[in-house]
């Protein structure tokens, strides 16, 4: 028998690396490892509607076609380790797998503050669904909920809660929230629409120490303020899940690095034959923009990464003249992002954070507006407050123009 | 013939299926998004791959 092509991570890009491969005709068998317990679900919902409506799994699955089947779903497995120069993949029991080709799809984990004691219970994170399910039994009204870090996850988790009820203060470094991501004009007007619907924010603050036994009974900030709060939420960002490349000739300092195919590369930048990384963990090159590696956490990255994969992996195994012609084609996609806050729904396209000027392009600031964002005279990035089609207009013009690209 | 459904209950207008299969998808005026009900069958793949991208997961082909 072949060996199959195996998957590790079994959320959105191992899905959607699934799917692509059957679309690009390889009809062999695939193997997915997921280490949690569920089928593919969406994530986005987790600090929405799975927190403020009491859904389940059910509610959150990937709907999954015929195409896919005969896919074999391992779950609740952990790969522990890939030897890419053997083409075997190690699982959390032990057992060895030979593939024909690996996809690692294996995301990213929440960071947690590095601190010596922790009270045992009443700490959450949002990135899995059991995660989610575990916070939403503490978000019951008259209940206050610290959250540190207002970034997104932070903001929409304060968001949701404050809908319920719950008292919410959030607590972070920069001077406003989501500040990184948006900058200073959308930042502030954010901040002012959560402050609105009660949402109290601690800026230019570090947390120094949770405190409580059992439970969590309050928080330090190093200004010496405490804030007492019936839980707490670290919302201060994630970490890629590249463990499991210890040992291999290659680069996965923050997230996997890999070429304009999408395949694994060593040290010296050769890929590696039949081995790719999509999703949240992967790092790579954005031609539009820069030959700069990246991560990019959207929602939208996984899918795209995978119908590249798809299409070289099956052209390879198959041995098809194709490859040639496929690897020309340099992954090329536009980032894309929403995010839903209380009244205010963003989307955005391109890489925002690249940008040295903002500069308001369409409506009015402190409303339905679109924020332009530039790097020199290239506009790397748009953002809409509503204004769907505006935005929508500018997305094919988001890049910098090969003359500034280095 | 396809059929074609979206679970409007479920849609936020994103847009993110207009660029996949324009010729089905589209946001009015009110940048709400309408849809054709019914669309030829060469537009299948360009379905599917509007139904993959949706990020509400509000699309799907109907019987
Ligand atoms: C709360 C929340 C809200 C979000 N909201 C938005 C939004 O509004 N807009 C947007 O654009 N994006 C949003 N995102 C980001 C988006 O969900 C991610 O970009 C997307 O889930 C990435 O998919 P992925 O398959 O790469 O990784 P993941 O979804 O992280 O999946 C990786 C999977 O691999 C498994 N795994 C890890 N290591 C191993 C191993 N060694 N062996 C086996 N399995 C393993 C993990 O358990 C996990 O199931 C949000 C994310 C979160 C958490
Ligand atoms: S992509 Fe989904 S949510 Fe967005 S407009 Fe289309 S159907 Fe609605």
């Amino acid at each position: 028998m072949t060996d199959p092509v195996i998957i590790v991570g079994g959320s959105l890009g191992g899905l959607r690396t699934a799917e692509s491969l059957r679309r690009s005709g390889y009809s062999g068998p695939i193997r997915v490892f997921g280490e949690e317990p569920h089928a593919p679900y969406n994530r986005p919902p987790l600090s929405k509607e799975v927190l403020a409506e009491r859904v389940d799994h059910a509610a959150v699955a990937f709907p999954q076609g015929d195409t896919t089947a005969d896919v074999e779903w391992i779950l609740g497995t952990r790969v522990d380790h890939i030897d890419l120069g053997r083409n075997i993949v190690r699982d959390n029991r032990g057992e060895e797998h030979s593939y024909s080709g690996v996809v690692v799809a294996t995301g990213l984990r929440s960071r947690h503050m590095d601190l010596p004691a922790m009270p045992t219970s009443g700490v959450h994170s949002v990135r899995s669904l059991d995660d989610a399910m575990a916070l939403r039994a503490v978000l019951t009204p008259g209940t206050r909920i610290v959250i540190y870090g207002a970034g997104f996850i932070g903001c929409e988790v304060a968001a949701t809660a404050k809908k319920l009820g719950v008292d919410v203060i959030v607590v972070g470094k920069g001077p406003v929230p989501l500040l990184r991501p948006l900058g200073v004009q959308l930042a502030s007007d954010i901040q002012a629409r959560h402050e609105a619907h009660g949402v109290k924010f601690f800026m230019n603050s570090k947390i120094t120490r949770v405190i409580g036994g059992d439970r969590v009974e309050s928080v330090l900030l190093d200004n010496g303020v405490e804030i007492w709060c019936n839980a707490f939420v670290e919302a201060i960002g994630s970490e890629p899940n590249v463990e499991l490349l210890h040992g291999n000739d290659v680069d996965i300092e923050h997230g996997i690095r890999v070429d304009d195919n999408l395949r694994i590369t060593r040290a010296d930048g050769t890929p590696w034959p039949n081995a790719f990384a999509v999703g949240d963990v992967a790092r790579f090159p954005i031609p539009r923009f820069s030959d700069r590696v990246r991560r990019v956490e959207h929602w939208n990255i996984p899918t795209e990464m995978s119908r590249k994969v798809g299409k070289v992996l099956s052209a390879s195994l198959a041995g098809s003249a194709e490859l040639e012609d496929e690897i020309t084609k340099a992954f090329d996609p536009i980032p894309t992002f929403w995010s839903d806050q209380f009244e205010l729904s963003l989307l955005a396209y391109g890489l925002i954070d690249e940008a040295d000027r903002v500069e308001l392009l369409e409506g009015r600031e402190n409303d339905d507006c679109v924020y332009g964002y530039f790097c020199g005279d290239d506009l790397v990035g748009v953002c809409g407050v509503g204004m769907r089609s505006a935005v929508m207009a500018y997305r094919s013009r988001v890049g910098r123009k090969p003359a500034s690209a280095s | 013939m396809l059929k074609i459904h979206v679970d409007m209950e479920k849609c936020q207008h994103y847009g993110q299926c207009v660029f996949e299969a324009p010729a089905v998808f589209r946001l009015n005026g009110e940048d709400k998004l309408e849809y054709e009900a019914t669309a030829d069958d060469s537009e299948r793949d360009n379905i599917q791959l509007a139904i993959e991208v949706c990020p509400m997961q509000a699309i799907k082909f109907a019987e």
